[in-house]
Protein backbone atom coordinates (compact mmCIF):
# COMPACT_ATOMS: atom_id res chain seq x y z
CA UNK A 1 0.00 0.00 0.00
CA UNK A 2 2.79 2.36 0.66
CA UNK A 3 6.08 1.91 -0.44
CA UNK A 4 9.69 3.87 0.31
CA UNK A 5 12.51 3.70 -1.51
CA UNK A 6 15.62 5.31 -0.80
CA UNK A 7 14.25 8.66 0.71
CA UNK A 8 16.59 11.17 1.33
CA UNK A 9 16.10 14.48 2.74
CA UNK A 10 18.57 16.84 3.24
CA UNK A 11 18.42 20.73 4.34
CA UNK A 12 22.06 21.98 3.03
CA UNK A 13 24.33 19.92 3.75
CA UNK A 14 22.81 18.09 6.76
CA UNK A 15 20.43 15.21 6.01
CA UNK A 16 17.27 14.86 7.79
CA UNK A 17 16.77 11.24 6.51
CA UNK A 18 19.06 8.97 4.42
CA UNK A 19 18.44 6.03 2.40
CA UNK A 20 14.91 4.66 3.91
CA UNK A 21 13.20 2.09 2.67
CA UNK A 22 10.57 -0.20 3.54
CA UNK A 23 6.94 -0.88 2.71
CA UNK A 24 3.30 -0.91 4.52
CA UNK A 25 0.82 -3.49 3.43
CA UNK A 26 -2.69 -3.02 3.06
CA UNK A 27 -4.44 -3.00 6.35
CA UNK A 28 -1.36 -3.41 8.55
CA UNK A 29 -0.11 -0.83 11.32
CA UNK A 30 3.28 0.36 10.81
CA UNK A 31 4.45 2.16 13.95
CA UNK A 32 7.40 4.76 13.56
CA UNK A 33 9.58 4.98 16.58
CA UNK A 34 12.75 7.26 17.56
CA UNK A 35 14.02 9.58 19.59
CA UNK A 36 13.08 13.53 18.83
CA UNK A 37 14.76 14.67 15.70
CA UNK A 38 15.67 11.54 14.58
CA UNK A 39 13.21 12.27 11.11
CA UNK A 40 9.76 10.91 11.62
CA UNK A 41 8.08 13.71 11.12
CA UNK A 42 10.03 14.50 7.84
CA UNK A 43 9.29 10.92 6.18
CA UNK A 44 6.03 11.32 6.89
CA UNK A 45 5.85 14.56 5.49
CA UNK A 46 7.06 13.71 2.25
CA UNK A 47 5.09 10.20 1.90
CA UNK A 48 2.19 12.59 2.68
CA UNK A 49 2.83 15.28 0.10
CA UNK A 50 3.69 17.79 2.26
CA UNK A 51 7.13 18.73 0.75
CA UNK A 52 9.40 16.63 -2.16
CA UNK A 53 12.79 14.64 -1.21
CA UNK A 54 15.64 15.51 -1.86
CA UNK A 55 16.35 11.45 -3.41
CA UNK A 56 13.97 8.50 -3.76
CA UNK A 57 10.09 7.75 -4.52
CA UNK A 58 7.32 7.62 -1.90
CA UNK A 59 4.79 5.80 -3.63
CA UNK A 60 1.12 5.49 -2.13
CA UNK A 61 -1.44 3.26 -3.91
CA UNK A 62 0.96 2.77 -6.57
CA UNK A 63 1.03 6.77 -6.95
CA UNK A 64 4.04 8.63 -7.00
CA UNK A 65 3.20 11.12 -4.82
CA UNK A 66 5.72 13.75 -6.51
CA UNK A 67 4.02 12.61 -9.82
CA UNK A 68 0.94 12.07 -9.33
CA UNK A 69 0.09 14.31 -6.44
CA UNK A 70 -3.68 14.42 -6.08
CA UNK A 71 -4.62 10.89 -6.62
CA UNK A 72 -2.07 9.85 -3.66
CA UNK A 73 -3.43 12.52 -1.69
CA UNK A 74 -7.03 11.26 -2.00
CA UNK A 75 -6.44 8.27 -0.96
CA UNK A 76 -4.45 9.30 2.43
CA UNK A 77 -5.36 11.03 5.73
CA UNK A 78 -2.89 13.06 7.61
CA UNK A 79 -2.63 14.23 10.81
CA UNK A 80 0.58 16.28 11.58
CA UNK A 81 2.19 17.17 15.02
CA UNK A 82 0.62 20.14 15.56
CA UNK A 83 -3.66 19.28 14.52
CA UNK A 84 -3.62 21.92 11.01
CA UNK A 85 -7.01 23.69 12.33
CA UNK A 86 -8.89 26.95 11.44
CA UNK A 87 -9.18 28.37 14.98
CA UNK A 88 -11.66 30.74 14.32
CA UNK A 89 -14.23 28.01 12.64
CA UNK A 90 -16.79 25.42 14.30
CA UNK A 91 -15.69 21.98 14.25
CA UNK A 92 -18.83 21.38 12.02
CA UNK A 93 -17.28 24.21 9.94
CA UNK A 94 -14.08 22.79 9.81
CA UNK A 95 -14.95 19.20 8.88
CA UNK A 96 -17.56 20.19 6.10
CA UNK A 97 -14.53 22.06 5.26
CA UNK A 98 -11.91 19.31 5.16
CA UNK A 99 -14.39 17.24 3.12
CA UNK A 100 -15.19 19.32 0.80
CA UNK A 101 -11.13 19.45 -0.20
CA UNK A 102 -10.75 16.17 0.67
CA UNK A 103 -13.23 15.35 -2.49
CA UNK A 104 -15.79 13.42 -0.48
CA UNK A 105 -19.17 14.47 -2.49
CA UNK A 106 -20.96 16.88 -1.66
CA UNK A 107 -24.40 15.66 -0.49
CA UNK A 108 -22.14 12.97 1.43
CA UNK A 109 -20.35 15.66 3.80
CA UNK A 110 -23.30 16.66 6.40
CA UNK A 111 -22.97 12.07 6.88
CA UNK A 112 -19.29 12.18 7.07
CA UNK A 113 -18.94 15.08 9.44
CA UNK A 114 -21.41 12.86 11.44
CA UNK A 115 -19.75 9.71 11.72
CA UNK A 116 -16.16 11.12 12.45
CA UNK A 117 -17.75 13.65 14.83
CA UNK A 118 -19.36 10.54 16.75
CA UNK A 119 -15.97 7.87 15.92
CA UNK A 120 -13.78 10.59 17.57
CA UNK A 121 -15.96 11.20 20.15
CA UNK A 122 -16.69 14.96 19.39
CA UNK A 123 -20.66 14.36 18.67
CA UNK A 124 -21.48 17.17 21.07
CA UNK A 125 -18.73 19.78 20.16
CA UNK A 126 -19.69 20.83 16.73
CA UNK A 127 -20.97 23.86 17.19
CA UNK A 128 -17.81 24.79 19.39
CA UNK A 129 -15.26 27.14 18.31
CA UNK A 130 -12.05 24.82 17.68
CA UNK A 131 -10.42 27.66 19.14
CA UNK A 132 -12.09 27.05 22.47
CA UNK A 133 -11.57 23.61 22.46
CA UNK A 134 -8.78 22.25 24.98
CA UNK A 135 -5.90 20.26 23.59
CA UNK A 136 -7.17 17.12 23.62
CA UNK A 137 -10.46 17.75 21.94
CA UNK A 138 -8.19 19.63 19.37
CA UNK A 139 -6.16 16.43 19.09
CA UNK A 140 -9.53 14.24 18.62
CA UNK A 141 -10.70 17.36 15.61
CA UNK A 142 -7.46 16.60 13.73
CA UNK A 143 -7.98 12.65 14.30
CA UNK A 144 -11.44 13.26 12.39
CA UNK A 145 -10.23 15.22 9.66
CA UNK A 146 -7.56 12.97 8.58
CA UNK A 147 -10.29 9.99 8.52
CA UNK A 148 -13.50 12.01 6.97
CA UNK A 149 -12.92 11.27 3.26
CA UNK A 150 -12.57 7.63 4.65
CA UNK A 151 -8.81 6.99 3.29
CA UNK A 152 -6.62 3.82 2.82
CA UNK A 153 -3.83 4.99 4.25
CA UNK A 154 -3.74 7.03 7.12
CA UNK A 155 -0.10 8.72 8.27
CA UNK A 156 -0.16 9.87 12.04
CA UNK A 157 2.31 12.17 13.41
CA UNK A 158 2.53 11.41 17.39
CA UNK A 159 -1.19 11.45 17.67
CA UNK A 160 -1.06 11.20 21.35
CA UNK A 161 0.70 13.61 22.06
CA UNK A 162 -0.57 16.16 24.40
CA UNK A 163 -3.71 14.38 25.72
CA UNK A 164 -4.37 12.84 29.34
CA UNK A 165 -3.97 9.03 30.25
CA UNK A 166 -8.09 7.85 29.30
CA UNK A 167 -7.87 9.89 26.23
CA UNK A 168 -4.21 8.25 25.10
CA UNK A 169 -6.14 5.08 25.52
CA UNK A 170 -9.20 5.85 23.57
CA UNK A 171 -7.01 6.86 20.86
CA UNK A 172 -4.96 3.85 20.42
CA UNK A 173 -8.46 1.67 21.00
CA UNK A 174 -9.51 3.66 18.09
CA UNK A 175 -6.35 3.58 15.96
CA UNK A 176 -6.28 0.06 16.52
CA UNK A 177 -9.76 -0.44 15.13
CA UNK A 178 -8.87 1.11 12.00
CA UNK A 179 -6.03 -1.83 11.11
CA UNK A 180 -7.36 -4.11 8.46
CA UNK A 181 -9.84 -1.41 6.89
CA UNK A 182 -6.90 1.14 6.78
CA UNK A 183 -3.30 1.02 6.57
CA UNK A 184 -1.92 3.20 9.05
CA UNK A 185 1.88 4.90 9.96
CA UNK A 186 1.85 5.78 13.54
CA UNK A 187 4.94 7.91 14.62
CA UNK A 188 6.03 7.86 18.45
CA UNK A 189 8.60 8.66 20.91
CA UNK A 190 7.00 6.13 23.41
CA UNK A 191 8.06 2.87 23.80
CA UNK A 192 4.92 1.11 25.10
CA UNK A 193 2.81 2.96 22.67
CA UNK A 194 3.79 0.61 19.51
CA UNK A 195 3.70 -2.80 21.29
CA UNK A 196 0.13 -1.73 21.93
CA UNK A 197 -1.01 -0.65 18.91
CA UNK A 198 1.05 -1.90 15.91
CA UNK A 199 2.04 -5.15 14.32
CA UNK A 200 5.21 -4.29 12.67
CA UNK A 201 7.96 -1.55 13.93
CA UNK A 202 10.31 1.07 12.13
CA UNK A 203 13.16 2.06 14.72
CA UNK A 204 15.04 5.23 13.30
CA UNK A 205 17.31 7.07 14.24
CA UNK A 206 19.78 9.97 12.90
CA UNK A 207 17.41 10.05 9.58
CA UNK A 208 18.29 5.96 8.86
CA UNK A 209 16.24 2.91 10.02
CA UNK A 210 18.33 0.91 12.30
CA UNK A 211 16.18 -2.36 12.83
CA UNK A 212 12.66 -3.61 11.59
CA UNK A 213 10.62 -6.13 13.32
CA UNK A 214 7.84 -7.20 15.65
CA UNK A 215 7.34 -5.44 18.43
CA UNK A 216 7.70 -8.91 20.47
CA UNK A 217 11.51 -9.29 18.91
CA UNK A 218 12.25 -6.01 19.51
CA UNK A 219 11.62 -6.79 22.83
CA UNK A 220 13.77 -9.52 23.07
CA UNK A 221 16.24 -8.51 21.46
CA UNK A 222 15.98 -5.73 23.97
CA UNK A 223 16.46 -8.61 26.71
CA UNK A 224 19.05 -9.44 25.27
CA UNK A 225 22.79 -7.08 25.75
CA UNK A 226 25.44 -6.33 24.21
CA UNK A 227 26.75 -6.87 20.72
CA UNK A 228 30.77 -6.78 20.05
CA UNK A 229 32.51 -7.11 16.42
CA UNK A 230 35.61 -8.65 15.91
CA UNK A 231 37.85 -8.86 12.98
CA UNK A 232 40.14 -11.66 13.08
CA UNK A 233 42.43 -13.93 10.91
CA UNK A 234 43.28 -17.73 10.64
CA UNK A 235 40.45 -20.68 10.50
CA UNK A 236 37.24 -19.33 12.48
CA UNK A 237 35.07 -22.56 12.13
CA UNK A 238 35.79 -23.69 15.34
CA UNK A 239 36.20 -20.46 17.09
CA UNK A 240 32.48 -19.85 15.71
CA UNK A 241 30.90 -23.06 17.97
CA UNK A 242 33.01 -22.41 20.98
CA UNK A 243 31.28 -19.14 20.98
CA UNK A 244 28.20 -20.75 20.10
CA UNK A 245 28.92 -23.20 23.41
CA UNK A 246 29.91 -20.31 25.39
CA UNK A 247 27.31 -19.33 27.86
CA UNK A 248 25.67 -15.79 27.77
CA UNK A 249 25.76 -16.03 24.25
CA UNK A 250 22.92 -15.57 22.39
CA UNK A 251 24.00 -15.43 18.37
CA UNK A 252 27.31 -15.36 16.45
CA UNK A 253 27.42 -14.13 12.72
CA UNK A 254 30.69 -14.93 10.95
CA UNK A 255 30.90 -12.90 7.25
CA UNK A 256 34.23 -12.72 5.24
CA UNK A 257 35.82 -9.28 5.61
CA UNK A 258 38.39 -7.78 3.19
CA UNK A 259 41.32 -10.18 2.46
CA UNK A 260 41.76 -13.27 4.55
CA UNK A 261 39.98 -11.53 7.44
CA UNK A 262 36.46 -12.33 8.94
CA UNK A 263 33.95 -10.52 11.14
CA UNK A 264 32.82 -12.25 13.65
CA UNK A 265 29.53 -10.32 15.45
CA UNK A 266 28.85 -11.90 18.77
CA UNK A 267 25.60 -11.27 20.54
CA UNK A 268 25.42 -11.49 24.23
CA UNK A 269 22.64 -11.89 26.70
CA UNK A 270 22.28 -9.31 29.61
CA UNK A 271 24.85 -6.88 30.04
CA UNK A 272 28.04 -8.48 31.10
CA UNK A 273 30.94 -6.70 29.36
CA UNK A 274 32.15 -10.55 27.31
CA UNK A 275 35.01 -8.25 25.24
CA UNK A 276 38.06 -9.54 27.95
CA UNK A 277 37.35 -13.04 27.38
CA UNK A 278 36.13 -12.84 23.47
CA UNK A 279 40.04 -11.44 23.45
CA UNK A 280 41.46 -14.16 25.64
CA UNK A 281 39.41 -16.79 23.69
CA UNK A 282 40.54 -15.31 19.73
CA UNK A 283 44.06 -15.93 21.08
CA UNK A 284 44.22 -19.06 22.52
CA UNK A 285 42.22 -20.58 19.36
CA UNK A 286 45.12 -19.24 17.70
CA UNK A 287 44.02 -16.85 15.66
CA UNK A 288 44.69 -13.43 15.12
CA UNK A 289 42.89 -10.41 16.30
CA UNK A 290 42.51 -7.28 14.62
CA UNK A 291 39.51 -5.32 16.01
CA UNK A 292 37.71 -5.72 18.87
CA UNK A 293 35.03 -3.19 19.16
CA UNK A 294 31.58 -2.85 20.58
CA UNK A 295 28.89 -1.86 17.75
CA UNK A 296 28.52 1.67 17.89
CA UNK A 297 24.42 2.73 17.99
CA UNK A 298 22.92 -0.33 19.20
CA UNK A 299 19.33 -1.11 19.72
CA UNK A 300 19.60 -0.28 23.53
CA UNK A 301 21.38 2.94 23.80
CA UNK A 302 18.37 4.05 20.80
CA UNK A 303 15.79 2.71 23.11
CA UNK A 304 17.10 4.56 25.96
CA UNK A 305 16.76 7.83 24.16
CA UNK A 306 12.95 6.92 24.08
CA UNK A 307 10.46 7.42 26.52
CA UNK A 308 9.75 4.03 28.06
CA UNK A 309 7.64 5.37 30.98
CA UNK A 310 3.75 5.65 30.20
CA UNK A 311 3.90 8.42 32.49
CA UNK A 312 6.27 10.69 31.15
CA UNK A 313 3.47 10.51 27.37
CA UNK A 314 0.99 12.04 29.71
CA UNK B 1 -14.10 23.01 -9.37
CA UNK B 2 -15.67 21.82 -6.15
CA UNK B 3 -12.09 22.01 -4.70
CA UNK B 4 -12.32 25.62 -5.59
CA UNK B 5 -15.82 26.70 -4.85
CA UNK B 6 -14.95 25.27 -1.24
CA UNK B 7 -11.80 27.02 -0.55
CA UNK B 8 -13.48 30.27 -1.62
CA UNK B 9 -16.83 29.53 0.47
CA UNK B 10 -14.20 28.87 3.33
CA UNK B 11 -12.00 32.21 2.86
CA UNK B 12 -15.27 34.12 2.41
CA UNK B 13 -16.43 32.93 5.88
CA UNK B 14 -13.34 33.50 7.30
CA UNK B 15 -13.30 36.66 6.28
CA UNK B 16 -15.98 37.77 8.64
CA UNK B 17 -14.97 35.14 11.67
CA UNK B 18 -11.78 37.68 12.16
CA UNK B 19 -12.15 41.50 13.40
CA UNK B 20 -10.08 42.35 10.37
CA UNK B 21 -12.83 42.50 7.79
CA UNK B 22 -15.38 44.15 10.04
CA UNK B 23 -12.80 47.13 11.05
CA UNK B 24 -11.57 47.20 7.13
CA UNK B 25 -15.00 47.45 6.21
CA UNK B 26 -16.07 50.07 9.05
CA UNK B 27 -13.11 52.24 8.21
CA UNK B 28 -13.47 52.38 4.66
CA UNK B 29 -17.08 52.87 4.81
CA UNK B 30 -16.46 56.04 7.31
CA UNK B 31 -13.17 57.17 4.82
CA UNK B 32 -15.00 57.13 1.74
CA UNK B 33 -18.42 58.84 3.29
CA UNK B 34 -16.60 61.30 4.52
CA UNK B 35 -14.88 61.74 1.17
CA UNK B 36 -18.39 61.96 -0.82
CA UNK B 37 -19.53 64.93 1.07
CA UNK B 38 -16.69 67.03 1.21
CA UNK B 39 -16.02 66.36 -2.76
CA UNK B 40 -19.89 67.09 -3.44
CA UNK B 41 -20.06 70.31 -1.11
CA UNK B 42 -17.21 71.53 -3.00
CA UNK B 43 -17.83 71.27 -6.18
CA UNK B 44 -21.89 72.48 -5.37
CA UNK B 45 -20.50 75.35 -4.23
CA UNK B 46 -18.35 76.29 -7.20
CA UNK B 47 -21.08 75.76 -8.73
CA UNK B 48 -23.37 77.83 -7.11
CA UNK B 49 -20.84 80.67 -7.05
CA UNK B 50 -20.31 80.26 -11.37
CA UNK B 51 -24.15 80.66 -11.61
CA UNK B 52 -23.53 84.07 -10.05
CA UNK B 53 -20.46 84.94 -11.58
CA UNK B 54 -22.01 86.96 -13.83
CA UNK B 55 -22.38 86.92 -18.07
CA UNK B 56 -19.23 84.82 -18.37
CA UNK B 57 -19.63 81.82 -16.58
CA UNK B 58 -20.37 78.39 -17.81
CA UNK B 59 -22.11 75.57 -16.99
CA UNK B 60 -20.47 72.94 -14.61
CA UNK B 61 -20.76 68.81 -15.12
CA UNK B 62 -20.90 68.48 -11.38
CA UNK B 63 -21.62 64.78 -11.25
CA UNK B 64 -18.99 64.03 -13.44
CA UNK B 65 -16.63 65.68 -11.38
CA UNK B 66 -17.64 64.86 -8.07
CA UNK B 67 -17.20 60.50 -9.81
CA UNK B 68 -13.88 61.58 -11.04
CA UNK B 69 -12.81 63.34 -7.87
CA UNK B 70 -14.28 60.38 -5.67
CA UNK B 71 -12.76 57.37 -8.04
CA UNK B 72 -9.32 59.17 -7.12
CA UNK B 73 -9.81 59.82 -3.68
CA UNK B 74 -10.84 56.06 -3.80
CA UNK B 75 -7.87 54.58 -5.50
CA UNK B 76 -5.86 56.41 -2.49
CA UNK B 77 -8.08 54.95 0.18
CA UNK B 78 -7.53 51.04 -1.45
CA UNK B 79 -4.13 51.41 -1.29
CA UNK B 80 -4.09 51.76 2.65
CA UNK B 81 -6.47 48.98 3.05
CA UNK B 82 -5.80 46.56 0.41
CA UNK B 83 -2.57 45.22 2.28
CA UNK B 84 -4.93 44.63 5.49
CA UNK B 85 -7.40 42.32 3.56
CA UNK B 86 -4.49 40.48 2.08
CA UNK B 87 -1.42 40.32 5.11
CA UNK B 88 -3.27 37.44 6.35
CA UNK B 89 -3.91 35.77 3.13
CA UNK B 90 -1.05 33.27 2.86
CA UNK B 91 1.24 34.39 5.91
CA UNK B 92 -1.29 33.28 8.58
CA UNK B 93 -1.70 29.94 7.15
CA UNK B 94 1.79 29.23 7.42
CA UNK B 95 1.92 30.72 10.95
CA UNK B 96 -1.03 28.50 12.34
CA UNK B 97 0.65 25.15 10.08
CA UNK B 98 -2.97 25.08 8.41
CA UNK B 99 -0.96 25.52 5.16
CA UNK B 100 0.07 21.58 5.98
CA UNK B 101 -3.33 20.92 5.24
CA UNK B 102 -3.80 22.83 2.25
CA UNK B 103 -0.78 21.10 0.86
CA UNK B 104 -1.61 17.48 1.88
CA UNK B 105 -5.09 17.77 0.42
CA UNK B 106 -5.79 16.87 -3.06
CA UNK B 107 -5.80 20.14 -4.49
CA UNK B 108 -3.85 22.23 -6.34
CA UNK B 109 -1.83 25.42 -5.56
CA UNK B 110 -4.48 27.37 -8.44
CA UNK B 111 -7.26 26.26 -6.81
CA UNK B 112 -5.90 27.36 -3.43
CA UNK B 113 -4.65 30.62 -5.14
CA UNK B 114 -8.06 30.95 -6.89
CA UNK B 115 -9.89 30.48 -3.85
CA UNK B 116 -8.74 33.21 -2.14
CA UNK B 117 -8.40 35.71 -4.52
CA UNK B 118 -11.72 35.24 -5.70
CA UNK B 119 -13.44 35.74 -1.73
CA UNK B 120 -11.03 38.98 -1.94
CA UNK B 121 -12.68 40.12 -4.56
CA UNK B 122 -16.27 39.21 -3.68
CA UNK B 123 -14.61 41.24 -0.48
CA UNK B 124 -14.02 44.38 -2.23
CA UNK B 125 -17.50 44.15 -3.93
CA UNK B 126 -19.15 43.90 -0.66
CA UNK B 127 -16.89 46.73 0.37
CA UNK B 128 -17.60 49.34 -2.66
CA UNK B 129 -21.85 48.89 -2.12
CA UNK B 130 -21.98 51.69 0.53
CA UNK B 131 -19.99 54.23 -1.98
CA UNK B 132 -22.51 52.88 -4.70
CA UNK B 133 -25.34 54.22 -2.67
CA UNK B 134 -23.10 57.94 -2.45
CA UNK B 135 -22.53 57.99 -6.03
CA UNK B 136 -26.05 56.75 -6.70
CA UNK B 137 -27.26 60.16 -4.86
CA UNK B 138 -25.72 61.72 -8.03
CA UNK B 139 -28.75 59.64 -10.27
CA UNK B 140 -31.38 60.97 -7.89
CA UNK B 141 -31.02 64.40 -7.35
CA UNK B 142 -29.05 65.73 -10.71
CA UNK B 143 -31.54 67.46 -13.49
CA UNK B 144 -30.68 66.07 -16.15
CA UNK B 145 -29.39 62.63 -14.69
CA UNK B 146 -25.73 61.89 -15.91
CA UNK B 147 -24.90 59.19 -18.84
CA UNK B 148 -24.57 55.68 -16.87
CA UNK B 149 -21.51 54.40 -18.81
CA UNK B 150 -18.84 56.76 -17.83
CA UNK B 151 -19.85 55.72 -14.03
CA UNK B 152 -19.98 52.11 -14.47
CA UNK B 153 -16.41 52.24 -16.23
CA UNK B 154 -15.06 54.16 -13.37
CA UNK B 155 -16.06 51.58 -11.14
CA UNK B 156 -14.35 48.78 -13.40
CA UNK B 157 -11.61 50.45 -13.14
CA UNK B 158 -11.84 50.70 -9.26
CA UNK B 159 -12.07 47.02 -9.62
CA UNK B 160 -9.26 45.90 -11.68
CA UNK B 161 -7.06 48.83 -9.79
CA UNK B 162 -8.07 46.67 -6.74
CA UNK B 163 -7.83 43.27 -8.03
CA UNK B 164 -4.11 44.08 -9.60
CA UNK B 165 -3.11 45.54 -6.23
CA UNK B 166 -4.31 42.15 -4.64
CA UNK B 167 -2.27 39.79 -6.47
CA UNK B 168 0.54 41.97 -5.29
CA UNK B 169 -0.76 41.24 -1.80
CA UNK B 170 -1.15 37.54 -1.85
CA UNK B 171 2.49 37.11 -3.85
CA UNK B 172 4.48 39.13 -0.76
CA UNK B 173 1.94 37.08 1.68
CA UNK B 174 3.49 33.83 0.69
CA UNK B 175 6.89 35.02 1.26
CA UNK B 176 6.67 35.38 4.94
CA UNK B 177 5.42 34.07 8.01
CA UNK B 178 4.52 36.98 9.37
CA UNK B 179 1.58 39.41 8.91
CA UNK B 180 3.00 42.62 10.40
CA UNK B 181 5.96 42.04 7.55
CA UNK B 182 3.39 41.55 4.55
CA UNK B 183 1.09 44.43 5.47
CA UNK B 184 4.08 46.69 5.32
CA UNK B 185 6.17 45.13 2.49
CA UNK B 186 2.99 45.05 0.39
CA UNK B 187 2.38 48.90 1.06
CA UNK B 188 5.75 49.50 0.08
CA UNK B 189 5.49 47.70 -3.05
CA UNK B 190 1.92 49.48 -3.98
CA UNK B 191 3.87 52.67 -3.34
CA UNK B 192 6.64 52.20 -5.65
CA UNK B 193 3.85 50.85 -7.99
CA UNK B 194 1.65 54.40 -7.78
CA UNK B 195 4.60 56.49 -8.16
CA UNK B 196 6.63 54.69 -10.25
CA UNK B 197 6.74 56.87 -13.14
CA UNK B 198 7.58 60.13 -11.04
CA UNK B 199 10.71 58.99 -11.84
CA UNK B 200 10.52 58.96 -15.25
CA UNK B 201 11.83 62.10 -16.98
CA UNK B 202 9.60 64.24 -19.75
CA UNK B 203 11.71 62.86 -22.31
CA UNK B 204 10.26 60.13 -24.51
CA UNK B 205 13.23 56.97 -24.34
CA UNK B 206 12.26 53.60 -23.64
CA UNK B 207 13.29 53.73 -19.83
CA UNK B 208 10.81 56.55 -19.19
CA UNK B 209 7.92 55.04 -21.27
CA UNK B 210 8.23 51.35 -19.62
CA UNK B 211 8.24 53.47 -16.00
CA UNK B 212 5.21 55.30 -16.90
CA UNK B 213 3.37 52.37 -18.32
CA UNK B 214 4.33 50.60 -15.09
CA UNK B 215 2.32 53.07 -13.12
CA UNK B 216 -0.84 51.50 -12.00
CA UNK B 217 -2.44 55.00 -11.18
CA UNK B 218 -1.44 55.58 -14.50
CA UNK B 219 -3.90 53.71 -16.17
CA UNK B 220 -6.63 54.53 -13.98
CA UNK B 221 -7.10 57.58 -14.86
CA UNK B 222 -8.92 56.37 -17.77
CA UNK B 223 -11.51 54.46 -16.36
CA UNK B 224 -11.85 57.88 -13.57
CA UNK B 225 -12.86 60.10 -16.96
CA UNK B 226 -15.16 57.24 -18.29
CA UNK B 227 -13.11 56.06 -21.08
CA UNK B 228 -13.07 52.35 -21.93
CA UNK B 229 -9.55 51.54 -23.36
CA UNK B 230 -8.69 47.85 -23.65
CA UNK B 231 -5.01 48.48 -23.61
CA UNK B 232 -5.56 49.31 -19.29
CA UNK B 233 -7.67 46.58 -19.45
CA UNK B 234 -4.83 44.34 -20.83
CA UNK B 235 -2.43 45.65 -18.76
CA UNK B 236 -4.54 44.63 -15.23
CA UNK B 237 -5.18 41.44 -15.80
CA UNK B 238 -2.12 40.73 -16.78
CA UNK B 239 -0.74 42.71 -13.96
CA UNK B 240 -3.27 40.14 -12.26
CA UNK B 241 -2.04 37.18 -13.79
CA UNK B 242 1.55 37.31 -13.30
CA UNK B 243 0.82 38.25 -9.23
CA UNK B 244 -0.75 35.14 -9.02
CA UNK B 245 1.56 33.39 -11.28
CA UNK B 246 4.88 34.32 -8.79
CA UNK B 247 2.14 33.59 -5.72
CA UNK B 248 2.03 29.71 -6.58
CA UNK B 249 5.65 29.82 -7.88
CA UNK B 250 6.50 31.32 -4.07
CA UNK B 251 4.59 28.56 -2.69
CA UNK B 252 5.98 26.17 -4.13
CA UNK B 253 9.66 26.87 -3.52
CA UNK B 254 8.56 26.92 0.29
CA UNK B 255 8.01 23.76 -0.47
CA UNK B 256 10.79 22.50 -1.60
CA UNK B 257 13.19 25.01 0.84
CA UNK B 258 11.44 23.07 3.83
Amino acid sequence: MIRVENLTKTYGLTAAIQDVTFEVGKGEILGFLGPNGAGKTTTMRIIAGFFPATKGHAYVAGYDVLEKPLEAKRRIGYLPENPPLYSEMTVDGFLEFVARIKGVEWNQVRRRTQEVKEQCGLANHGRRLIKHLSKGYKQRVGLAQALIHEPEVLILDEPTVGLDPKQIIEVRELIKGLGGKHTVILSTHILPEVSMTCERVIIINNGRIVAVDTPENLTSQLAGGLRIEMEVTGSIDELVNQLRAMPGIRNVLAQPGVGDHYRVIVEAKGDQDLRNQLARMVVESGLELYELKRQAMTLEEIFLKLTTEEEAAA
Amino acid sequence: MKNYLALTFKELKSFFVSPIAYVVLAVFFGVTGYFFYIILSFYVEQAVMRQFGGPTSMAMDVPSMVMQSFLGVLSTILLFLLPMITMGSFADERKQGTIELLFTSPVTNAQVILGKFTASVLFILLMFLPALLNTGLLFFYSDPPPPLSPYLVGLLGAILLSAALLSVGFFVSSLTENQIVAAAVTFGVFIILWVIDASAGSSTTVTNETLRYLSVLNHYEDFTRGILDTQHIVFYLSFIVLGLFLTSLSLDSAKWRK
